[in-house]
């Protein structure tokens, strides 16, 4: 996990010393350098494994296909011009991004007691959230899941809260520590702000059941804590835009208030556009307005409004009948491919007969896995078979295509064999 | 229960951007919008340049576009061509790779992103800034953890630059503050010094060790020419030392809800540029990962393109012109009356 810490401030220089001559040399973030590494190999066989990233079986970067269908209709439509959004952003984006995150018949919606604001993609949601909340809310401290995704400590204590971890995976079953995260959700701080992830968890690829998000609610809404969603695989994760939505349905539906920030970077190929948004469900339509006007002064001094492109097309598509139709058909289709290269990893995996349990492949859902490799392990693959992946054992289930299944599944077991102790290879 | 937030008061409208909020809502067929900062043209349109258009045809048209995250600091080609066009083809800060530059989101990103590390990595803590200023100038800085202070600018009495005023507070500045500079086309008073008084704020500035940071949101814009409007800062990087300069492409390519912008951070050594350079992903990391694709993709299609490049700068001028016209107009309409 990357933190950044903050930095001591340069001693006066002399005259003719830059002004930042005592700079250090910042280490590259971890994810980037793994992938500078996979840049630099010349193995034909090498595999990045790392960043989270769709690829189609080919190997090749992804653009769906009604995406690049609405780009054309866009750059065709002489009518439309590049003001200025609103700080808020593309208020028909907006509307239709709650939809689809709360239900079309989501009573906050209709109660107009959800603030939804176009932000730069998931990221940008989070922090403007979370400054936010430093500002407006009386508790300071955030619950993370251990572990998460790298940026999530970065991104909240960048807004100046202090970071705590909830006990959520367990690294020697390989599954949910759900009495762990009950415990430590049950002695948090009252009223202290939790992350949760949305469905697909990240890094790990496992998420709880329906029956223990609704205990998880209980427990939540008892003790006065404010959940804050990061939902970035909603349609990745079951294939059903529904499904993977419900977490965040049962808190939004209770009554109670909560935070969900959105992004359009894997479920619509969206990447580099950075599309994404924030939505505050509050108690009530007036305290949502006062809210609202809020978020503009956080917004305003941080990039004053956000950029029109990905939320055109993100618009495009949901609010047209066959656009939507065609966008699930290819998300499903997306979804399908993982769970098919999981099985096939866990098949080969048996076949091979590698020492261990590798059943979390097919449990675990999503993009990403936690291979249950050890930081050796990872460092073995890269260094004998030319994978690259996080060195906390994490991979991108859709950087693998089928082809290469059988090489990976060669590396794990070579991997998992060359640890043994010596005395069992015997 | 009540909301978590039930105290939370009701925030007013921002000034400049409230002031389209009540236009907007506003039923009279004569309205006049002269508030917020959009080029409109004789019809009171928006205008999306030709040469963007055809840049973005040509994007969507090329089948090997992908939508994968640009690098932290943006895309690489685009923040050398946009270094180039402020500082010069020829400039020796480039050619010596002196310059840190990162592609943001347009001016205001820009200029946060730059607040952002000045709160990090400089030993002063206090940014000038000319009065009177853009209306968001104080709020970026200060909610980066700056704080602001006011140098003369503009004289009400003259409706003209108070020059001693400047370098008067300047002068009495603690050395290595901040100063905010507007490169050209003043906003909000449209009063610019004189190419013999930057040279005069330039050698005062310098001999005071203050840190200059340009913010050019208008190159192009204000004579009609992008390298006259880019002189102020040239002869201050020209000088060898160090300046911050952000740059946005909202006004003078029209991209202005595309978020185009960059951050340039002119170092004395190549040394010193690449160390800060990978400071500058750590402060863009937490707060926004990576920026946008598309707005960044028409810029330097057009800025790599010499054809296209050539068409920008005659919509441009063209552009200038108009105001230029308006403003004649105006002064001869009023002369009249």
């Amino acid at each position: 996990m990357e933190y950044l810490k903050p930095m001591e401030p340069t001693r006066i220089p002399s005259n003719g010393d830059s002004l930042f001559q005592d700079i250090t040399l910042a280490p590259d973030i971890p994810i980037y350098a793994t992938t500078a590494a996979y840049n630099k190999d010349p193995c034909p066989n090498k595999l990045h494994l790392g960043i989270g990233v769709y690829r189609t079986e080919e190997g090749k970067c992804h653009t769906f296909n009604v995406v690049k269908q609405v780009e054309q209709t866009l750059a065709n439509d002489l009518s439309a011009d590049k003001e200025y959004l609103p700080i808020t952003g593309m208020p028909e984006f907006n509307k239709l991004s709650a939809k689809l995150m709360f239900g079309s018949g989501s009573p906050a919606i209709k109660e107009s007691r959800v603030v939804t604001v176009q932000c730069v993609s998931g990221c940008l949601s989070l922090r403007v959230g979370a400054e936010f909340l430093a500002k407006h809310y009386h508790q300071h401290v955030v619950y993370l899941p251990e572990p998460t995704y790298g940026n999530h400590p970065n991104l909240i204590s960048a807004a100046g809260l202090t970071l705590k971890t909830y006990r959520y995976y367990d690294p020697k079953t390989l599954v949910l520590d759900f009495q762990g995260l009950l415990e430590d959700l049950g002695s948090a701080l009252t009223g202290a702000i939790v992350l949760f992830h949305a469905c697909g968890h990240n890094p790990t690829g496992v998420d709880p059941t329906c029956q223990q998000w609704e205990q998880i609610r209980q427990l939540v809404r008892q003790r006065g804590l404010l959940p804050f969603f990061d939902c970035a695989y909603q349609g990745l994760v079951s294939g059903n835009l529904d499904d993977d939505a419900q977490s965040i349905r049962m808190f939004g539906c209770d009554g109670g208030e909560c935070f969900v920030a959105q992004s359009y970077s894997k479920n619509m190929g969206l990447y580099g556009e950075r599309i994404g948004s924030l939505s505050i469900v509050c108690k009530t339509a007036d305290v949502a307005r006062r809210v609202e006007s809020q978020l503009k002064l956080i917004i305003r001094p941080l990039y004053s409004n956000p950029p029109i492109h990905g939320a055109a097309i993100v618009t495009a598509i949901l609010k047209d009948r066959d656009l939507y139709q065609k966008w699930t058909n290819e998300l499903k289709a997306m979804r399908d491919r993982l769970v098919q290269v999981r099985r096939q990893l866990y098949d080969s995996l048996c076949n091979k007969g590698t020492p261990g349990d590798w059943s979390h492949f097919i449990k675990q859902v999503g993009m990403y896995s936690f291979t249950g490799l050890n930081k050796d392990q990872v460092d073995f693959l890269t260094r004998e078979y030319h994978i690259y992946m996080s060195s906390d054992g994490r991979i991108n289930i859709g950087g693998l295509s089928s082809k290469a299944v059988p090489y990976f599944a060669d590396a794990i077991h070579d991997a998992v064999i060359s640890s043994l102790p010596s005395s069992t290879l015997a | 229960m009540d909301s978590v937030f039930a105290s939370i008061v009701q925030a007013p409208e921002d000034p400049i951007l409230g002031v389209t909020v009540a236009y907007n809502k506003d039923p009279s067929p004569n309205k006049l919008n002269l508030g917020v900062g959009a080029y409109r043209t004789e019809e009171g349109k928006p205008l999306v340049l030709n040469v963007v258009r055809k840049a973005e045809q040509l994007l969507v048209n090329d089948q090997s576009r992908v939508k994968e995250y640009l690098p932290i600091l943006g895309l690489a080609e685009f923040n050398k061509l946009s270094a180039k066009l402020i500082l010069g083809d020829d400039s020796p800060a480039i050619q010596e790779n002196r310059v840190a530059t990162a592609q943001c989101l347009s001016g205001t990103g820009s200029l946060r992103v730059g607040a952002e590390f000045l709160a990090k990595h400089y030993h002063q803590r206090t940014i000038y800034i000319p009065q009177p200023s853009w209306g968001n100038h104080v709020k970026v800085f200060t909610m980066a953890g700056l704080s602001v202070k006011n140098y003369r600018y503009y004289d009400p009495t003259t409706r003209g630059l108070n020059f001693q005023g400047l370098l008067e507070d300047l002068g009495a500045a603690p050395a290595g503050a901040i100063v905010l500079l507007h490169a050209c086309a003043h906003n909000p008073t449209g009063v610019d010094p004189t190419v013999e008084q930057w040279e005069q704020i330039r050698q005062s500035m310098r001999s005071k060790g203050l840190l200059p940071f340009f913010d050019s949101a208008y190159q192009g814009f204000a004579s009609g020419s992008l390298d006259v409007d880019a002189q102020p800062v040239r002869t201050f990087v020209a000088d060898g030392g160090e300046c911050f300069i952000a740059q946005s492409y909202a006004k003078n390519m029209g991209l202005y809800g595309e978020r185009v912008g960059a951050l340039s951070i002119v170092c004395k050594a190549a040394d010193v540029a690449s160390r800060v350079e990978s400071q500058l992903k750590l402060v863009i990391r937490p707060m926004y990962s990576n920026p946008p694709i598309h707005g960044a993709s028409i810029a330097m299609t057009i800025l790599k393109n010499s054809d296209m490049y050539n068409e920008w700068k005659i919509e441009l001028k063209a552009m200038a012109d108009r105001i230029i016209s308006m403003r004649k107009q105006l002064f001869d309409a009023l002369s009249a009356k």
